[in-house]
């Protein structure tokens, strides 16, 4: 392991302190013996102030985040969220508003958030949006209860059924099922797109819907949508679009225009909110006016001068507590403002440019799943003629040594070896180069060495994890002699030996 | 296809196998099922006595790549599950055929839907057409 950094349990010892106390001046006490713990844990760890700030600084160093280097986690639109949103969501009178202060003294607030509505509606050609759900995930089983409310309260009590495409999100089927619905999945046909013979073949009186995404997580946009969205209604059902991959269509198509009934936005990934562990999402949901009703609650609207929460007549409820994450909704709010209607539609064409140029500077060397013009991201596989042994798990490790994030590998899990890479449009011609020289140089040492690919990331705090052995028998509880014996230590007998050899 | 697939098996599009044993059949999933998904790290099996319906799935298969879901080959009642595999999932990588077994079944209409199911040589050769799509 390079530069390992032990846990803090480690850099312990006896007697050392971080903190001036004040002086004891109430009578000294013993806490009862039957309180003490004696089940030989660690305890709180000692160690001074300095030990302290190095440690978490220096974990705090070992991020890979978008402000260090290039991140094309396909699927995940890592783009670059602007600094300015973070002084905008931390000025005082929404930082500090308490969601249970009168509506009359949150008036600007409630504005935000009525002006976010609009602004998604308009994006989207919707009617009603809510602001609600905390993440995608949440947007769409909001969506998946909205459906069952509506066709429950027009008498329709047999659809039970939500379609799938193979090629979706594994959250789709599980937010479907999470509302007890039953999953039948669409198969993809030869061009990537939903198999439009199988949807004719799957849809019937038990659909409640589909839920697709769109452009699909081939990265390719589906242009039978219309078709299948004329197919989904015929049969009683309604469209679920899915907005993961919103980022490739702003501006440009509305996704009510093309068929759908109800969408959700995760702004955390459009709207350049934070996010991958610096979140926390929000999954912002809209849809036409015959399902408004069932929208949850609440909802910011406006009467004259006077914004104020409604509750929608037949809504499903809560599903988030107060105004959902609302520091993610004056982040949303100020990107879109920064960017008005023209620059939001730039940053599709520079999201699908991006991700057009690395599929055509990479095409030649890993084969493309499908050979078309993709969206935002492409799916290449890892299948290299030169060095059949390659895995994409190994050009991903390789990739870390050169200094970028891999992209999402194994996944869409129909395409086999997928590197699915989506660049997004915050990303300069000069590091999309940098990124296809390295996929270049990656395949060339594939072939010369396969070893130089099988041994990385040579540069990384750790080598390659044994995956498997962590699936299979995790080590789950913090262990010292474990941990040693796993860095080829022995266990030493002074009690502050780190401190005497200290590991950095 | 470098994949073994034996000749004294039924096999379903969707990588399973089937062996005939007197009035029950044995279920697992193919090499090229286990080659594909990778080290597999978890096993869910359905209960004993549950009945299943041909292609219903019947369970789920985890490597460090996906999940999968596994399908009921023919239709039938579960009458063993191989307990085996939850605490030791490695051994579907190592014999898919053998050890590796998943469930038997007592099928409701075998005559009929062993029809519907592939041989070695059809199974292989949708293998090979499944891998050329991509």
């Amino acid at each position: 392991m390079n530069n390992y950094e032990p846990p803090i349990f480690e850099l312990s010892g006896p007697g050392k302190i971080g903190a001036n106390l004040p002086r004891l001046d109430v009578p000294q006490a013993e806490l009862p013996q039957a309180l003490l713990r004696d089940d030989g844990l660690p305890g709180i760890p000692e160690l001074t102030e300095t030990e302290v700030t190095r440690h978490f600084t220096r974990i705090s160093q070992r991020n890979f985040c978008i402000d260090t280097g290039m991140y094309p986690l396909g699927s995940c639109t890592m783009k670059y969220n602007p600094k300015v949103h973070e002084e905008a969501a931390r000025l005082p009178g929404f930082a500090f508003a308490h969601p249970m202060q009168p509506e009359a003294q949150s008036q600007g607030a409630l504005e935000l958030m009525y002006g976010l509505q609009n602004y998604l509606a308009e994006l989207s050609g919707f009617d009603q949006v809510s602001l609600q759900p905390a993440a995608g995930a949440q947007g769409e089983f909001t969506g998946v209860l909205v459906f069952r409310a509506y066709h429950l309260d027009r008498g329709d009590t047999e659809r039970n059924e939500i379609l799938v495409p193979d090629s979706a999100h594994g959250t789709n089927p599980a937010t479907a099922a999470m509302v007890g619905m039953k999953v039948v999945e669409v198969k993809s046909g030869p061009r990537g797109n939903c198999s439009i013979e199988d949807l004719k073949a799957k849809l019937g009186p038990h659909t409640a819907g589909l839920m697709l995404t769109n452009p699909n997580t081939l990265g390719l946009f589906e242009q039978n949508i219309q078709e299948i969205a004329r197919l989904v209604h015929e049969a009683g059902g309604l469209m679920y679009g899915d907005g993961a991959n919103f980022n490739a269509i702003l501006g440009i198509v509305k996704p009510r225009d093309v068929g759908f009934d109800f969408m959700h936005y995760n702004l955390h990934k459009t709207f350049t909110t934070p996010h991958g562990g610096g979140g926390p999402g929000s999954g912002a949901v809209g849809c036409t006016k015959e399902l408004a009703p069932y929208m949850p609650a609440p909802v910011a609207d406006k009467d004259g001068d006077r914004y104020y929460f409604r509750t929608p007549e037949k809504s499903i409820g809560r599903v988030k507590s107060f105004w959902g994450n609302f520091g993610m909704l004056v982040r949303a709010w100020a990107y879109i403002r920064t960017l008005g209607a023209a620059g939001l539609k730039e940053v599709s064409d520079n999201a699908v440019l991006n991700a057009n140029y690395i599929r055509v500077r990479l095409q030649h060397v890993y084969p493309v799943a499908y050979d078309r013009t993709c969206m935002h991201e492409v799916v290449l596989k890892g299948q290299l003629k030169e060095a059949p042994q390659a895995r994409t798990l190994d050009i991903a490790k390789r990739l870390i040594d050169y200094g970028f994030h891999p992209p999402t590998v194994y996944f869409p899990i129909s395409v086999p070896e997928a590197l699915m890479i989506e660049p997004t449009e915050t990303e300069s011609k000069r590091n999309l180069d940098a990124f296809c020289d390295a996929m270049l140089k990656i395949a060339q040492e594939a072939a010369e060495d396969i070893n130089i690919l099988k041994n990385a990331p040579t540069t990384a705090p750790v080598r390659r994890l044994d995956e498997v052995g962590a699936a299979r028998k995790p080590i789950l509880t913090y262990d010292r002699a474990r941990f040693r014996e796993l860095r080829g230590e022995h266990e030493h007998a002074t009690p502050d030996d780190q401190l005497t050899v200290p590991s950095y | 296809m470098a994949n073994n697939t034996p000749d004294n098996l039924r096999y379903a599009k969707t990588h399973e196998w089937v062996r005939v044993d007197g009035d029950e059949v044995t279920v697992g999933i193919s090499d090229y099922a286990q080659e594909s998904l990778g080290d597999v790290v978890f096993v869910e099996l359905p209960s004993v006595g549950r009945t299943l319906a041909m292609g219903e799935a019947f369970g789920v298969v985890e490597s460090v790549k996906a999940a999968s879901d596994v399908y009921a080959p023919v239709s039938g009642e579960v009458t063993a599950i191989n307990e085996a595999l939850l605490d030791a999932p490695e051994t579907l990588n190592s014999d898919p055929y053998g050890e590796g077994w998943m469930l038997k079944l007592r099928p409701s209409d075998l005559a009929g839907e062993q029809e519907k199911l592939l041989d070695a040589a059809a199974y292989s050769q949708h293998v090979e057409d499944e891998a050329s799509k991509h």
